[in-house]
């Protein structure tokens, strides 16, 4: 047991840390300001993703000769911490980066390879995924968008729903019935369709917290070559879920790292506020709250190191991702009522000139993590998971 | 970074795994939990001999030389096998006290015997207000005897000394007092845990040898109770480890309306969160053995994130065992509330969750003002 990086790991961080502070443009906000159009937004994070690519870190995981970087495991948590800590924008392309390329990548034919991977890492081309929909939620096998051969084609009807970047994409990773009559894992096909093609319809979904993060897709007679099956045709389930662990496994790795800059946020901010006649910061109640924020995000980042150093040691991503699914959501969940506990009557304030704290960022943050234990597969959904993968207990539907 | 066991430490473990399962099966912990002390002469020579006993101690005091993590390993074996008697509180607790405040000269007279096994000890430290807080010890020390009374002693019945912390002046000191001592008296003070005795101690004009006073004093005494800390939080680990496997095997045996009762997702959900809570005290155990280990600055801090963790997680873990049990889990004769009672004996022990989270919130948002002392 060794908690230092290695020589050749500091060497790495140091290395991404020396170009983020270069590169990392100042005074950029990580959300929106409501007069900010969302394109306007998303063109700065296109931008942003160009710079990253140009400096070689886009698709680090990804192998050298797919214009990747070939990371180890260590240095992918390394990537996604350094980001975190420079609290850098996101990148464009965050599912195309994350998902779709490594998918590509383990199941694409050269032609597929040639033809998507250069541009998901430079950000010409943007990528969602079709996954959810109306009657398949937790239940994502019960899925009923067709895919009809008709010669050289599939002909696509049917809609999605909770579809991130939507709008704002140029292709969609599908996954479909392509045997009609099929039932469940069996008869999906993962098909790669242009959102510019006829027949898609992109609406944008206005969630709780007034925003538009999410669309529903509708699909009618939209025409899409063979050619744009991955994998193969039927073994859609399979290709969906492959790279899902993997990148999981990475991905959360910075938001300890956000989780503890908002802590220490409400730290300062303890000093400033009063309650019951004196600083917050010495009411024993907040105490107790935020040394309990506090130990929940020590213990989901603490959990985080022993899963990635089971993985680096040649272990496999597995089911035991579910349990930090359940640490980032519910802890977010619980923090976020600890702040506003903390902030009193200020923290319901959204914006304003009067007493508003951080831009109302609290108050959204407050409404946007109900959304933490339903997306990327609910709470209880995460619990079956452990129960029957992990536990072994019997599988309950 | 590799946060995992080395092959060695994942060896010693598996060891202690085996021993522990072979030597204390549940009907040997009900044996001993009936007896006056819950020790076993012939099992604590047999942990001796397989150098348990010295573990963190360097070989020159007749220790293995091991680390905080290696001894943390050890004692989660000890507690998934509800190991009763006075290993916690002779090793880590009262062993680092005189490996972390002694000189040489009193090293080799207390901690030379407790490595070799023939001794056993414990740290005399709550007085009436039972604050673990050292700042609130108040015993006095005068003149190299001791007057007044401990309590909540763990194992003091089979202890051959106790390290008691005790004022001398204004000033911190820890000495120690042979249990032979004249002026020295024990009475139990019978509690959930019958695995683990507590005991008030009083002193009655009774000599003491100091090891050490003021800073020193007050250095080795936060030792003391940071290792002995982890190595319970380990122990707990170990605890939940079992309620959890206890448990889980149960929900997969135990039929109502024709299913196995594991199958119905309330149930399920229960098992996944005793697995949740004990991945995380897994982990934040780890983390502070190995930062009290390598004296990383946040180590203290990590130590009281992995007590007020576990504190809560152990007890929560035991709520959900006895309730996926039902009736059989509220009988005498199944052992899940064994483990129940160490968890709450184990939740009090060295400061409960919202006195780490207190320790916590000094260390991260300054000190409470005196008023809210």
């Amino acid at each position: 047991m060794d908690l230092n990086l290695t020589p050749q790991e500091t060497e790495f961080r140091n290395e991404i840390r020396d170009w983020l502070s270069a590169n990392v443009p100042a005074g950029w906000k990580a959300r929106q300001d409501a007069e900010e159009s969302m394109r306007k937004r998303f063109e700065f994070l296109r931008e942003w993703q160009r710079k990253v690519f140009a400096g070689g870190w886009a698709g680090i995981s990804w192998p050298a000769e797919y214009g990747g970087r070939g990371a180890t495991l260590m240095e992918q948590v390394i990537f996604n911490e350094e980001m975190a800590r420079a609290a850098a924008p996101p990148m464009a392309n965050t599912l195309g980066l994350a998902l779709v390329g490594p998918t590509t990548i383990t199941y694409g034919t050269p032609a597929q390879k040639a033809r998507f991977l250069k541009p998901i890492l430079n950000a010409d081309e943007i990528w969602c995924q079709g996954f959810s929909e109306p009657n398949a939620g937790s239940d994502l096998a019960a899925l009923r968008t067709e895919a009809r051969r008709d010669g050289d084609h599939f002909v696509v009807n049917g809609q999605k729903v909770w579809t991130s970047y939507g709008w704002a994409a140029d292709w969609c990773a599908l996954v479909v019935r392509s045997e009609p009559g099929s039932e469940k894992h069996k008869g999906l096909s993962y098909i790669l369709v242009d959102m510019h093609a006829p027949g898609v319809d992109v609406r944008p979904l206005r969630q709780m917290t007034g925003e538009t993060e999410f669309n529903e897709v509708f699909f009618q007679d939209v025409r899409v070559p063979v050619e744009n099956v991955l994998g193969k045709v039927g073994d859609g389930w399979n290709v969906a879920i492959s790279t899902l662990m993997h990148e999981r496994a990475t991905l959360g790795a910075g938001l300890h790292i956000i989780y503890k800059r908002w802590f220490d946020r409400l730290v300062e901010l303890s000093h400033e506020l009063t309650r019951n006649g004196r600083p917050a910061a010495e009411d024993p109640v907040i105490r107790q709250r935020l040394a309990q924020a506090y130990t929940e995000i020590e213990v989901m980042r603490l959990n985080q190191m022993r899963i990635i150093s089971r993985i680096a040691n040649g272990g496999t991503p597995g089911p035991e991702g579910s349990i930090q699914k359940l640490l980032w959501s519910e802890l977010n969940q619980r923090f976020q009522q600890i702040a506003m506990e903390l902030m009193g009557a200020y923290g319901q304030l959204t914006k304003g000139p009067v007493g508003v704290i951080d831009e109302g960022q609290w108050a959204y943050q407050f409404l946007r993590t109900r959304g933490n234990t339903i997306e990327a597969g609910t709470s209880e959904v995460q619990r079956n998971i452990i129960g029957h993968f992990v536990l072994g207990l019997p599988k309950s539907y | 970074m590799n946060f995992g066991l080395t092959e060695e430490q994942q060896l010693l473990k598996n060891s202690a795994r085996e021993f522990f399962t072979a030597e204390c099966p549940p009907p040997e912990i009900r044996r001993l939990m009936e007896t006056e002390t819950a020790h076993d002469e012939a099992l604590w020579k047999k942990m001796a001999d397989q150098g348990w006993t010295g573990l963190p101690f360097p070989e020159e005091y007749g220790g293995m030389g091991l680390g905080l993590v290696d001894l943390a390993a050890a004692c989660e074996e000890m507690g998934q096998a509800l190991v009763p008697g006075a290993f916690l509180a002779t090793v880590p607790l009262a062993g680092t006290a005189i490996f972390a405040g002694a000189q040489d000269g009193a090293k080799k007279k207390y901690l030379a015997p407790i490595c070799s096994g023939q001794a056993r000890a414990t740290l005399a430290l709550l007085e009436k207000e039972a604050s673990w807080n050292s700042r609130d010890v108040a015993l006095p020390l005068t003149k190299g005897t001791l007057n007044g009374q401990k309590l909540f002693v763990m194992d003091a019945g089979v202890a051959s000394f106790f390290v008691c912390a005790a004022r001398q002046g204004g000033e911190l000191a820890l000495a120690v007092v042979d249990r032979r001592a004249a002026g020295v008296s024990l009475e139990a003070q019978p509690a959930l845990d019958a695995t683990r005795k507590l005991y008030a101690v009083t002193f009655h004009n009774t000599p003491a040898e100091v090891i050490a006073t003021g800073g020193a004093a007050l250095t080795a005494l936060d030792r003391a109770l940071d290792f002995a800390t982890v190595a319970l939080t380990a122990e707990m680990t170990g605890g939940m480890q079992r309620m959890l496997d206890l448990t889980v095997a149960y929900a997969k045996t135990r039929k109502q309306f024709g299913k196995p009762i594991g199958q119905f997702q309330a149930v399920q959900h229960m098992c996944a969160d005793m697995l949740i809570l004990l991945e995380g005290a897994r982990s934040s155990t780890y983390y502070a053995a190995w930062a009290l280990q390598e004296n990383a600055p946040d180590a203290r801090t990590a130590v009281s994130v992995a007590k007020a963790y576990a504190s809560e997680a152990y007890r929560e873990a035991g709520n959900r065992a006895i309730q996926v049990h039902g009736g059989m889990g509220f009988t005498w004769e199944n052992d899940v509330h064994l483990y129940y009672r160490r968890a709450k004996a184990s939740e009090i022990a060295f400061g409960d969750a919202a006195y780490h989270r207190e320790r916590m919130a000094a260390a991260l948002m300054g000190a409470a003002s005196r008023a809210a002392k």
